[in-house]
């Protein structure tokens, strides 16, 4: 079988996304879990652009890579003594979680399988920038400005969470 | 040749995963790792559809959003963990058992 240069991206995409994200969830060190989880982002990222997306792949690297990413490092260096090994769960959460998630895993491949998705072929669409910020300045204006307003909501009651927290109140 | 079925697997594979690391993490940050595991599947649920299912690109918007979401989540669990690590020297969601502030 001959495979072409996109079905190969996408497998070694898929892997790599993949095999991260088991090393975010089953790494028994946090800072390791921590640095699986920025390959995890840019395996994501590079689906994305396998999918025409190249906006959202931007974003992806800016924001979770450039923010949230950092953001978790902070967290991990800022609360946890490094070297510090337990905190994986006891066995019995372990098989507990190990069965809920095959069954979900099933369910969902099953409703992948079994349902007729309509394939429509897409108009060529060679970037997508300007038409995202078309649709967001009309159809989704309201969700777009009230993501805005949930941004500054968020900046302001992190800086006042966090102020508490120096002050011990 | 990859189509729609592939990328819906390997986000399903993503949300496993996250959902396994939720169930199973005490370190509330590692707790966090796994629901941004969770909402990067269902970004790529989104495009995956738009690219497939749609004329038109409505998915992107939506990724657009939840990457939006993803940002401010981050920053205020990150400040409800830091203060909690103030207030109680421990970020195990076993160990954090008052209400008290």
């Amino acid at each position: 079988m001959k495979i072409d240069l996109y079905s190969f991206l996408f497998y070694f995409f898929a892997v790599f996304t993949a095999g991260s994200a088991a090393i975010v969830v089953l790494s028994r060190h946090i800072l390791h879990a921590a640095f699986a989880l920025l390959f995890t982002f840019f395996g994501v990222a590079c689906i994305y652009i396998l999918l025409n997306a190249d906006f959202i792949a931007a974003a992806q690297v800016l924001i979770y890579v450039g923010g949230v990413l950092i953001l978790i490092l902070f967290g991990v260096m800022l609360t946890q003594r490094i070297g510090d090994v337990k905190f994986i769960a006891i066995p019995m959460q372990l098989y507990g979680a190990a069965v809920i998630c095959t069954l979900i895993f099933s369910l969902i491949i099953y409703v992948i399988y079994n349902q007729p998705w309509v394939i429509r072929t897409q108009k060529e669409i060679t970037s997508t920038t300007e038409r995202i910020g078309i649709m967001l300045l009309n159809d989704y204006l309201l969700p777009f400005e009230v993501a805005s307003l949930l941004l500054i909501v968020a900046l302001v009651g992190a800086a006042i969470i966090a102020e508490r927290a120096k002050k011990r109140w | 040749m990859v189509g729609l079925a592939h990328f819906l697997i390997l986000s399903a594979i993503l949300f496993c995963l996250g959902l396994f690391g939720v169930l199973t993490r005490r370190n509330a940050v590692a707790f966090l790792m796994g629901i941004e595991l969770m909402l990067n599947s269902a970004g790529i649920n989104f495009i995956a559809f738009s690219r497939f299912c749609s004329h038109d690109i409505h998915g992107h918007v939506f990724a657009a959003f939840i990457i939006v979401l993803a940002a401010a989540e981050a920053a205020i669990a990150l400040a409800i963990i830091l203060a909690i690590y103030h207030n109680l020297r421990t970020i195990e969601v076993d160990k954090i058992d008052v209400l008290k502030g």
